[in-house]
């Protein structure tokens, strides 16, 4: 008989330990669908690491690609600690990415240090209104968010498309959907010369760790905390719930704005409908690897990027679908969750006992 | 009663890590027998009464029972099933009913072959039939379990056990969520059951109900068979003393003038879909000085009367008035703000944040005040000292303030929440059920608590179902039943407990 | 108007509509039937995919198409059976798992269709459901027009629409699946496995999604797309609570919803000249969102869902 008992306590190094085994062993097992693909397995890994690690050029694109990652698992995490489970962030990113061409690309045409400010505020702002939406849905209507930013998440990627063959569509582009580029001085610096490593990268870092201090140390914090381990608990005790979440839903919101403004004005320069590859969805698993951690989103997000960009440069190299990339992620969610199961939990395997009869 | 065992449970013992929930108990019961199992929270009866379901398997001992051919056979452990199809059944303090499904659906619920396509209900409604013209535990079959009162939810539990043939019914606390009216209708479906050749062990702690009401009894402490005896052989101090072990002290209430009015409800009204969430012209007058007790029987209001205190719910009609000014803007924070001190009812629901430290949680309500924040901040040092002193006067025990509050025990999570809630100085205190589920000690020092936050001049509401808690401490009593407030003039028991049922007098 | 009131008139309208809501009749019910039980199953977009494509290349492989059905079957149970292990003994948090195995069946289903066909720029076709005739329905004046337009796996469909309605309200089996999605406490008292019937429900839900998912490369074209699915899964969990769980609405809710989607594909013909044609593409998520925000508050939810369990713990 398997018995399932609450872990008293465990050690501190056990559950910092449970995200890193959970990533080793998604890798591990990306070894079975390498062997189904007919690859060689060992020569796959080494590929990949050296498409990471092999050069200063690799290490910038994985860094490149960590930036998103990073805004994203910052605003799952920040939403999740509160239980409020905003699934919406991918199409907040768009929204975010919209708002910054459209004031990027000429309509202010003034000094960077003013316009730049101006283009991250309206992006976190057009970011938030995306999460807003779903929160006055769910605090009025009783609507599930998790439904709403699902669904949100179709309706605005239409809506760019609409934008980017209407308004926002650049005239000199010859009848590609995709919008003028934005302004030089609205560019964020790169990092390093001939890089598209850029300073998107720094917000992010700041972000995470700002994040980190105010919700371990602030009131802020403490309040959301106490929503999301205990609404009832924290009603009860004159936290002002709603306006909590509101708090929480605008930032987490943002957060996700910013991953697109920083896409758009960090790296590319112009929008299109593809400019995220699942960014927002996958910043869930980085939360999650992440412990819903601000200081972790960013170790997460370094690795969840390090494998986007090791299979990408295995399937360039040996022709395996880059697709494993997102099963790796994927599976590396899996194991996360059963390995905090496993933290929280101990299971006790009792043998029945022989029952003699007189 | 005859002399014929039916069940016979032989030196169980059951440990949980370090903790020994019992320890080595045995005991029989007879056919057509009522044998009252007491003892205070946490002496073991329900380990031993999961261990007798199958729920629990017990580290050592054996359980004997009667099979149809009246020869005492091995039941077989661990297995809620063997237990069911031996004859056993039991009726959960907690009901374990689907109420979105009938009542012939729950009543019926896993007989015979989950994969039938076909079941016969002509002949399962005739047997439910056969058995409430017997028992006289009468209850509409097709209703909804959502729509019947407490009463006739405990009756669907069971008709369950009989409808399974049950020979042995194990009552857990059954008179809990009744009126003492219900309970004798109750007691008197009971009695003639065993006249039909029913066993029945009772479990409670009501020391009144189990002289009147049983045959013989066996008391249980820390785990332990400490005694048993005939029912007519015992006394209620003798009992008393048995669960107990040595007396512990039970705080005095001496008289003191009561002051001025410091919370009224003025006509307060809600519109409630049940006579669980009504309130119907609703006043009441705390004073200093004073405890106001609230008698009744849960389900008829009490929730609903505290989640308006407390600031969860706003009035329909009618005004809540602080000292002299009625609160326009009634929400928890105001109310947090304003004073009062509360004791929830669910006290893991309401009280605390299990994930979050006992500190944290010790400081829940006072997030806005001075030592706490600094400039929005969290002010760990004199968060953590506060929390430690509490912690050593109010006697929280447990691993320490840095662990979460959800490691801590029932006892100790409640002295928690008095540490909270005596540590503000509030001037109006309400004590919602506090000291259910608590052993004797936890109880008498709530109830201390209480008296003392009295004489030092606050105005307490308590609201209880234990008659004789509100008796022990309240200086008047009003009386709540379907949301209708009634005052008592005198304190006499039996008057309340006519009240309690609904009896206007 | 009176363009609007010809095409809600015509047969092929209809027809196109009941085509339109066959995956979605699927969906609902699957997700019903896990929800029923006290569990959410998010998985429902990703195990579209999965089904979609295990369906598809079963019968590229040459596995017949009922076969093709019965392996996409499979491949929900599996998925369902991940998403139950993790929710149901280990209580899990329902919406992590869900989304995780989306994106675990997405992933996989594309990884093993590139591997499978690395280097083909249009995707190969199969010989898909047809419309069946059947003799006695087809002389129905209108409803004979509309069924005769239909595959095998839309009347599939309506059969299990009647088949989950008959199990969850005429047999002990679904009585019981009620019960512990509102009280598992009630069916431990009575020694049945709550684990079992929970585990049971969502697996046997999650091969219904996986059917639905066949029907978009089986029936409604005749290969699979990449992003083909899109949001259909997130479609089906509002429309649960629109249905308030019980099978019956949710035939109806999907009806409407493929009805809608229909005319909007009919009116974009119109006045799409007027008109962005995104407006039109929005629409049926729009009206999901409308759906939920009407029903949410007054839906009838199984009082268990979401809530783990655990043994021995009351």
């Amino acid at each position: 008989m398997i018995r399932i008992e609450n872990r008293n306590s465990s050690s501190r190094l056990f559950k910092f330990s449970i995200p890193i085994i959970s990533a080793v062993v998604s890798l591990i097992l990306a070894a079975i669908p390498l062997a189904f693909a007919g690859a060689n397995i060992g020569e796959a890994y080494f590929v990949m690491i050296k498409g990471v690690f092999g050069s200063v050029f690799a290490v910038s694109e994985m860094l490149t690609r960590a930036t998103p990652l990073i805004f994203t698992g910052l605003a799952a995490a920040v939403a999740f600690r509160a239980r409020l489970w905003n699934i919406g962030a991918e199409g907040q990113l768009y929204l975010g990415a919209m708002a910054a061409v459209a004031i990027g690309t000429g309509v202010l045409d003034i000094n960077g240090f003013f316009l730049l400010p101006i283009i991250i505020t309206f992006g976190c702002l057009m970011g938030a209104l995306g999460m807003v939406v779903p929160m006055a849905l769910k605090t009025r209507f009783g609507a599930d968010e998790v439904v709403t930013t699902l669904l949100l998440n179709f309706i605005i990627l239409i809506f760019l498309q609409m934008m980017l063959e209407g308004p926002l569509k650049d005239p000199m582009g010859l009848g590609w959907p995709q919008s003028a580029p934005i302004l030089d001085q609205g560019m964020l610096p790169t990092l390093l010369t001939r890089m598209r490593v850029h300073s998107g990268l720094i917000i992010g870092l700041v972000l995470a760790i700002i994040l980190q201090i105010f919700i371990n140390r602030s009131i802020w914090g403490f309040k959301l905390r106490a929503v999301g381990e205990n609404i009832f608990a924290a009603r009860h005790a004159g936290i002002g719930v709603n306006k909590s979440l509101l708090g929480v839903a605008i930032c987490s919101g943002a957060l996700a704005g910013l991953a697109g403004v920083s896409e758009v004005i960090g790296l590319k320069g112009y929008l299109t409908a593809d400019l995220s590859p699942g960014f927002g969805y996958t910043g869930i698993v980085v939360a999650m690897l992440a412990g819903l951690s601000p200081i972790g989103v960013i170790a997460a997000a370094l690795f969840i990027a390090s494998v986007f960009v090791g299979a990408d440069s295995m399937s360039r190299a040996m022709g395996v679908s880059s697709y494993l990339a997102d099963l790796v992620v994927a599976m590396s969610l899996i194991c996360v969750l059963i390995g905090g199961f496993v933290s929280n939990y101990k299971l006790t395997f009792t043998k029945q006992k022989k029952v003699t009869t007189k | 009663m005859s002399a014929q065992k039916v069940l016979s449970l032989r030196s169980l013992s059951k440990k949980f890590g370090s903790v020994v929930a019992n320890d080595d108990v045995s005991l029989d019961l007879y056919v057509g027998e009522i044998l009252s199992l007491l003892g205070e929270n946490g002496a073991g009866k329900t380990t031993l009464m999961n261990m007798l379901f199958g729920h629990y398997l017990p580290d050592n001992g054996e359980i004997l029972i009667t099979n149809k051919s009246n020869q005492m056979e091995q039941l077989r452990l661990g297995q809620p099933q063997a237990a069911i199809s031996a004859g056993i059944g039991m009726v959960h303090q907690h009901f374990t009913l689907a109420e979105n499904l009938t009542v012939f659906e729950n009543i019926t619920i896993g007989v015979g072959s989950l994969w039938a396509l076909k079941t016969d209900k002509k002949k399962a409604q005739k047997k439910i039939a056969d058995i409430i013209e017997r028992s006289g535990l009468v209850v509409a079959l097709s209703e909804p379990v959502g729509r019947l009162s407490v009463g006739e939810r405990q009756r669907v539990e069971i008709l369950k056990a009989l409808y399974r043939d049950a020979r042995v019914l194990v009552l857990d606390e059954p008179t809990a969520v009744l009126t003492p009216k219900e309970a004798d209708v109750l007691f008197d479906n009971v009695k003639a059951m065993t006249d039909d050749g029913l066993s029945v062990i009772f479990i409670s702690h009501k020391l009144r109900e189990v002289l009147e009401f049983s045959d013989r009894i066996v008391v249980l402490r820390h785990g332990q068979k400490v005694g048993e005896m005939l029912t007519k052989d015992a006394d209620e101090q003798s009992i008393a003393k048995m669960m107990v072990g040595e007396s512990t002290l039970i705080s005095k209430r001496v008289n003191i003038q009561v002051g001025n009015p410091l919370l009224s409800l003025e006509k307060v009204s809600m519109k409630g879909s049940s006579r669980r969430n009504r309130l119907v012209d609703i006043s009441l007058k705390v004073h200093e000085h004073e405890i106001l007790g609230i008698a009744g029987v849960s389900g008829n209001g009490q929730s609903t009367l505290a989640e308006l205190i407390s600031g969860l719910q706003k009035p329909d009609q009618g005004e809540v008035v602080l000292g002299t000014s009625t609160v326009k803007k009634l929400n928890p924070k105001v109310i947090v703000k304003a004073g009062i001190g509360r004791i929830p009812e669910d006290r893991h629901k309401d009280g605390i944040v299990g994930n979050m430290t006992v500190a944290e949680n010790i400081i829940l309500e006072s997030l806005s005040e001075k030592n706490i924040q600094k400039f929005g901040f969290l002010n760990r040092g004199s968060i953590n000292s506060i929390a430690e002193e509490l912690c050593s006067s109010y006697d929280v025990r447990g691993p320490g303030i840095h662990a979460h509050a959800r490691l801590l025990s029932g006892g100790n999570i409640q002295k928690m929440i008095l540490a909270r809630v005596f540590s503000r100085n509030p001037k109006i205190i309400l004590a919602n059920q506090p000291t259910r589920g608590l052993d004797m000690g936890a109880a008498s020092e709530v109830e201390r608590r209480l008296l003392e936050a009295r004489k030092n001049g606050s105005g307490i509401l308590l609201i209880s179902e234990d008659l004789d808690e509100i008796l022990r401490l309240s200086d008047r009593v009003l009386v709540i039943h379907s949301g209708v407030l009634t005052e008592i003039e005198n304190m006499d028991r039996e008057q309340i407990g006519l009240m309690m049922a609904g009896e206007s007098l | 108007m009176i363009d609007i009131l010809q095409i809600l008139i015509s047969e092929s309208f209809w027809a196109a509509s009941l085509r339109i809501s066959t995956p979605l009749i699927f969906g609902v019910l699957g997700a019903l039937l896990c929800e029923k039980s006290g569990v959410l199953n998010l998985g429902i977009e990703g195990i579209f995919v999965a089904g979609a494509m295990s369906g598809w290349l079963a019968v590229w492989l040459g596995a017949g198409l009922i076969g093709g059905v019965i392996v996409a079957g499979l491949a929900g149970a599996f998925f369902g059976l991940i998403h139950a292990i993790l929710t149901v003994p280990l209580g899990l948090s329902q919406h992590v798992s869900g989304l995780g195995v989306t994106l675990f069946a997405t992933s996989l289903s594309y990884f093993i269709y590139r591997t499978a066909l690395p280097n083909v720029s249009s995707p190969p076709r199969i010989e898909p459901f047809r419309p069946i005739d059947i003799p006695i329905i087809s002389d129905i004046p209108f409803l004979g027009e509309i069924m005769g337009q239909q595959t095998a796996m839309t009347w599939l469909a309506l059969l299990m629409v009647f088949i989950v309605w008959f199990v969850l309200y005429k047999t002990p089996l679904g009585i019981a699946i009620q019960a512990v999605g509102d009280n598992p406490n009630s069916v431990d008292a009575q020694g049945l496995s709550v684990y079992g019937l929970r585990i049971g429900s969502v697996v046997a839900g999650s091969a219904l999604m996986g059917v639905g998912g066949a029907f978009l490369t089986m029936s409604a074209f005749d290969a699979f797309f990449f992003g083909m699915v899109n949001g259909r899964g997130w479609v089906c969990i509002a429309l649960v609570i629109f249905a308030s769980w019980k099978p019956g609405k949710a035939l109806l809710g999907a009806v409407l919803f493929g009805a809608f989607d229909a005319l909007q594909v009919r009116l974009q013909t119109e006045v799409g000249a007027f008109v962005p044609g995104q407006i039109f593409l929005m629409a049926p998520y729009v009206l999901s969102i409308f759906a939920l925000m009407i029903a949410a508050r007054k839906a009838d939810y199984p009082r268990a869902l979401l809530t783990p369990w655990f043994k021995g713990e009351r």
